[in-house]
């Protein structure tokens, strides 16, 4: 940037410094002849620093401070000289001293001794009690400023290594005494002009430019002819936060979207099911070990209301013999009381199955899809967490077939990005065909399964609908897409809300 | 789901060729089951649980020689009348009523093959037997043993035999408690008077079903030719599919397989029976559901793959399949032969429209005001505890529960939001404020027609930052329901988590929707939040109700 640029983007404050540059280098000096406060003069040379129009040394450098006491016996003059002045025109005894004066009895003792070693007074004993009586030289010292008076009005900090004869004598006399002079190392700065400064404090600093567009210059157009200061545009500004969605939601959004443009219906529903709608309805045996406690959360207590006798019956008779699904059946005796106990939804199935028994002949085809939250029975730890979303869908039509089923979830996963999709035999006890769907990791180069999915059972879809036409089905996790995409390696980092992780994340970009 | 753990060569040997790691991958992947491991010597598989009789290296072999077309088609298994009986006592009827026997001869044991045995016993014990609640699985070696055995019931003091991996004799109470097995498996017998009992024409005793062998008439060694099976439990049609699982496991073994008599008090039968079952199957409805056009002979070639026989529409399912339910289960294994790598994906041409949930739309677009705010969103689980629920909030209400939860910190199902934000101020102290958050979750309270538990979408506010009041969260509220055209009225009231004199109720068109407020320093401090935090929670759902309206 050329000088006069330069020139534009100088603070007032670094207008008012740069001069002075010229001729002192010290922190202190520069300070004091630009007549700025310290904390402006500190601002002022790092824009200047920043501006490579000064180089700043540093120098380790031991320095006296003032203590407490320093400060305080500045203003109202060391104990020692107090105490003559109380004792100047008499003597007077140690518990009459303590009696007149703010001193306290450290400060009274520390005098005594002090002025005992200037021979300043006498000291005699009267009974049991101790005498002060001031002396000629004691009157003397009362009229003149003593060696460490003058050091205490010294301007602070003073160098460690710059003291004189008699300011070293002061020193070590209060290195005795409690607070009243202390060493410390600082840094002293030595602040030189770099060429470029140089040029710029040599030439004529105009402090004309305006430094804010105010509604008043535009109003009267006193802007006009004015030049507005340069900022340092690549200087570091402080962060802001906005407001954000969670990043979870973002993803759920996401996908809902998908299906949405493939033409799916959104199902809602509860999250608390009955076990009819979580399992009989889906043919899942009541003996069978999901429904044990260890798997699926149960609420105390608490039963629901079974759906209308009809499909009630059905499913029983379906679980029992087969009904006339053309199924064996799982050939037990099923229990409605069973039915009715109440759990958190283990998948969003249970959407799907509702949705099927309340399905009329004419609106098929019909296609649904869900995003929920499911509940499993587990200890959270970092591969495992009680809640996770379920992608649930279904296309209930006559001529459905497993191909399509293949064909939507492979389509799903492109747009979620994954360009290999593959399924694999598997088994669910509502489904059949059932396969479980890996998409290829492309940065890992591995498998990662992603949920289940096949065609409803007859013994399923028959029981609700009341008869047997191809259900696709798929009850899908994103779990495990949504973590490796924030790469997140904890799952219980999705749902730890940590405010500077939700405000730092970036945003879901698909 | 039950791994299966098979040894290398033998599994080798069973299928009758080498097979390379890669291609072993793909095809255990391919037949629907899951590989865990493989080296040199072991594969360990995970085998889905319609699949019990693939539990073993010679059911696993079986099946995937066949699905590598190295033997395929139905395996027929002989079966010889062995001429010894069981005698099932009418004692049994109420406690244990069925058992289903068979004798196989001329196994030759080694430790290998008693590892294989021990193992099919634990992984059906697991799986199909659930955990031998449904039945029980005991093999003796019949040298041991004589005829014909009786299957009865005795009062379990009556009972008495040195149980397997012990020393001493014992009575059956004393097993239940002394016993490892005995302690495992005692609560399957739990309130019975008396306990089911196989006693040879010895009067030895053989086992105490579901829970132990004797450890004289009831294990194997390497000196063992024969052995005597039972499965014991409560339906007899699945303790035949369970034994006849075991036995054509232990014929694959080198075994010959024997019947038995069962003398039950009201008739004879006789075990195992290991006739292939019909099932009719339609080329058509094949090709329906797979989206295929497949000829019957390429369909009679698919099944012979998976191990079935075909003849005229008539599948034959081998004894060990007790999963073919429905002509839709051979349709599965039908397509698995064809291999769904083969299977060309296709998306239907037919027209239908994607709609979306009102009220998830309606949700979204109060989010979106909110994030227009500042508000920064956040995502809290469903389920908590009655300390935060109402505790510390000072609050005196009943959660719902849940009956089985696995920790006091997550044990009740929130009824209300705020506690859950609550929840996340007090682990982000450390964080830079202000610290603005809103959610909207689901929460329960009781009601409802259907499960009795009503649920709700609330949406929760809060503003925390030195200088927040509760001029803040009106302002907010103000704005969103501005946003979808509503307007708030305010009534005084008392609430015990909030300030008083600095809580309303709010109403919108005559109905109560939300709580707005200061919270109070009692609550603030029980949560350890050190900024005071102005709030509100508004019922979503009710709200969506007055604008559906």
């Amino acid at each position: 940037m050329d000088i006069k640029k330069l020139a534009e983007t100088l603070t007032p404050l670094e207008i008012k410094i740069l001069p002075v540059l010229k001729k002192y280098t010290s922190f202190s000096d520069i300070k004091d002849k630009s007549g700025i406060g310290e904390v402006e003069a500190s601002r002022a040379l790092k824009f200047l620093k920043n501006k490579e129009l000064i180089s700043v040394e540093e120098i380790d450098k031991e320095a006296i401070f003032l203590g407490e006491n320093g400060k305080k016996y500045l203003k109202t003059g060391l104990p020692e000289k107090r105490l003559l002045e109380i004792i100047k025109d008499e003597s007077m005894s140690l518990e009459e001293i303590k009696f007149s004066t703010t001193l306290d009895k450290d400060e009274i003792n520390v005098s005594i001794g002090v002025l005992k070693r200037k021979a300043a007074l006498d000291i005699f004993k009267k009974g049991n009690t101790l005498i002060l009586k001031i002396n000629d030289n004691g009157r003397k010292l009362l009229k003149k400023e003593m060696l460490e008076e003058q050091f205490l009005s010294k301007k602070f900090p003073i160098e460690a290594t710059s003291l004189t004869d008699e300011e070293r004598f002061a020193y070590d006399e209060f290195k005795k005494r409690k607070g009243i002079v202390k060493k410390e190392n600082i840094k002293e700065k030595t602040i030189f002009l770099t060429p470029t400064g140089k040029k710029l404090a040599a030439s004529k600093l105009s402090s004309n430019v305006v430094d804010k567009l105010t509604s008043s210059m535009l109003k009267t157009g006193s802007w006009k002819g004015n030049r507005f200061r340069r900022f340092d545009i690549k200087t570091k500004v402080p962060q802001v936060f906005g407001g954000k969605r969670h990043f979870m939601n973002e993803a759920t959004e996401y996908v809902k979207k998908i299906w949405l443009e493939l033409g799916f219906k959104e199902m809602t529903g509860g999250i608390v099911q009955t076990s009819f709608w979580n399992f009989d309805a889906l043919f899942t045996a009541q003996d069978h070990p999901i429904r044990d406690l260890q798997d699926t959360f149960f609420l105390k207590n608490s039963k629901g209301k079974l759906p209308s006798k009809e499909v009630v019956s059905r499913v029983k008779k379906t679980h029992e013999t087969g009904w006339t699904t053309g199924s064996k059946g799982w050939e037990y005796k099923w229990d409605p009381e069973e039915a009715r106990r109440n759990v958190l939804r283990t998948h969003t199935t249970a959407l799907s199955a509702k949705t099927i028994s309340t399905l009329k002949q004419d609106e098929l085809p019909a296609k649904y899809f869900s995003v929920g939250k499911c509940f499993r029975n587990e200890t959270i730890d970092w591969s495992h967490l009680f809640e996770f979303n379920q992608v649930e869908g279904i296309v209930v039509d006559p001529d459905a077939n497993f191909r399509h089923l293949i064909g939507y979830l492979k389509e799903f996963y492109h747009k979620m990005g994954y360009k290999d999709v593959r399924v694999r035999p598997a088994y669910f006890p509502y489904t059949e065909p059932s396969a479980e769907v890996d998409v290829l990791d492309p940065i890992h180069n591995e498998w990662i399964e992603l949920g289940g999915c096949g065609i409803f059972r007859p013994e399923v879809v028959k029981p609700l609908l009341g008869k047997d036409i191809p259900v696709l089905a798929w009850g899908l996790g994103f779990a495990r897409i949504v973590p490796k995409y924030y790469d997140i390696k904890d799952l219980r980092d999705l749902y730890k809300n940590d405010i500077k992780m939700l405000r730092g994340v970036k945003t879901w970009l698909k | 789901m039950p791994t299966v753990t098979l040894n290398r060569k033998v599994f080798e040997n069973l299928v009758g060729k080498k097979i390379s790691d890669n291609e072993l991958k793909d095809r255990i992947s391919m037949i629907g089951t899951d590989l865990e491991s493989l080296d040199k010597n072991e594969i360990v598989v995970e085998i889905f649980p319609n699949r019990p009789d693939m539990l073993s290296e010679q059911g696993f072999g079986r099946a995937l020689s066949s699905f590598m077309d190295i033997k395929t088609g139905l395996k027929r298994f002989e079966v010889k009348p062995s001429g010894d009986k069981v005698i099932i006592d009418k004692s049994v009827k109420n406690i244990r009523p069925y058992t289903t026997c068979a004798i196989v001869k001329g196994l030759k044991f080694t430790d290998e093959k008693i590892r294989e045995l021990i193992q099919i016993q634990e992984k059906l014990d697991v799986t199909f037997c659930r955990k031998r609640k449904k039945a029980a699985i005991g093999i003796y070696p019949f040298e041991k043993i004589k005829t014909p055995i009786r299957y009865l019931a005795l009062k379990p003091e009556d009972i008495k035999f040195i149980p397997l991996e012990s020393k001493e004799i014992m009575n059956a109470n004393q097993i239940l408690i002394k016993h490892p097995t005995g302690r495992k498996y005692g609560h399957l017998l739990e309130g019975l008077k008396l306990y089911p009992v196989f006693i040879d024409a010895n009067n030895e005793v053989l086992s105490v079903p579901p829970i132990i062998n004797s450890d004289n008439t009831g294990r194997i060694t390497e000196n063992t030719t024969d052995v005597f099976i039972e499965c014991s439990g409560f339906d007899f049609k699945v303790l035949n599919d369970l034994l006849n699982i075991i036995v054509t496991a232990l014929e694959e073994m080198g075994g010959k397989i024997y019947s038995m008599e069962l003398v039950y008090p009201e008739k004879k039968r006789t075990t195992p029976i290991l006739e292939p079952r019909k099932m009719k199957i339609k080329t058509s409805y094949v090709n329906k559901i797979l989206g295929l056009d497949l000829k019957e002979k390429e369909i009679k070639k698919l099944l012979e793959r998976m191990g079935f026989g075909y003849n005229k529409e008539n599948v034959l399912i081998p004894p060990y399949r007790s999963d073919i339910l429905h002509e839709i289960d051979l349709v599965e294994d039908i397509s698995i032969a064809y291999g769904y790598e083969n299977l060309k994906p296709e998306i239907p041409n037919i027209a239908t429209i994607g709609v979306e949930d009102g009220f998830s739309k309606f949700k979204n677009k109060i989010s979106n005001i909110l994030v227009g705010l500042k508000l920064l969103e956040t995502n809290t689980y469903h389920i908590s505890n009655k300390q935060d629920q109402a505790n510390k909030m000072e609050l005196n209400i009943k959660p719902i529960e849940l009956e089985n939860a696995l920790t006091i910190e997550y044990d009740v199902m929130r009824s209300w939001m705020v506690p859950s934000l609550l929840g996340v101020l007090s682990t982000n102290k450390h964080n830079e404020y202000s610290q603005n958050l809103f959610e909207s979750g689901i929460v329960f309270k009781k009601g409802g027609s259907e499960t009795g538990v009503e649920e709700f979408t609330r949406l929760a506010v809060v503003t925390t930052h030195k200088d927040t009041n509760f001029t803040e969260v009106k302002q907010i509220l103000d704005y969103l329901l501005n946003g979808v055209g509503l307007k708030a009225e305010i009534q005084d009231t008392e609430h015990p988590s909030f300030i008083p004199g600095r809580v309303g109720r709010v109403s919108v068109n005559g109905k109560n929707v939300a709580y707005i407020g200061e919270l109070s320093p009692k609550v603030l401090s029980n949560w350890g939040i050190e900024m005071p935090v102005s709030c509100f929670e508004l019922n979503l759902t009710e709200l969506y109700k007055l604008i559906e309206k």
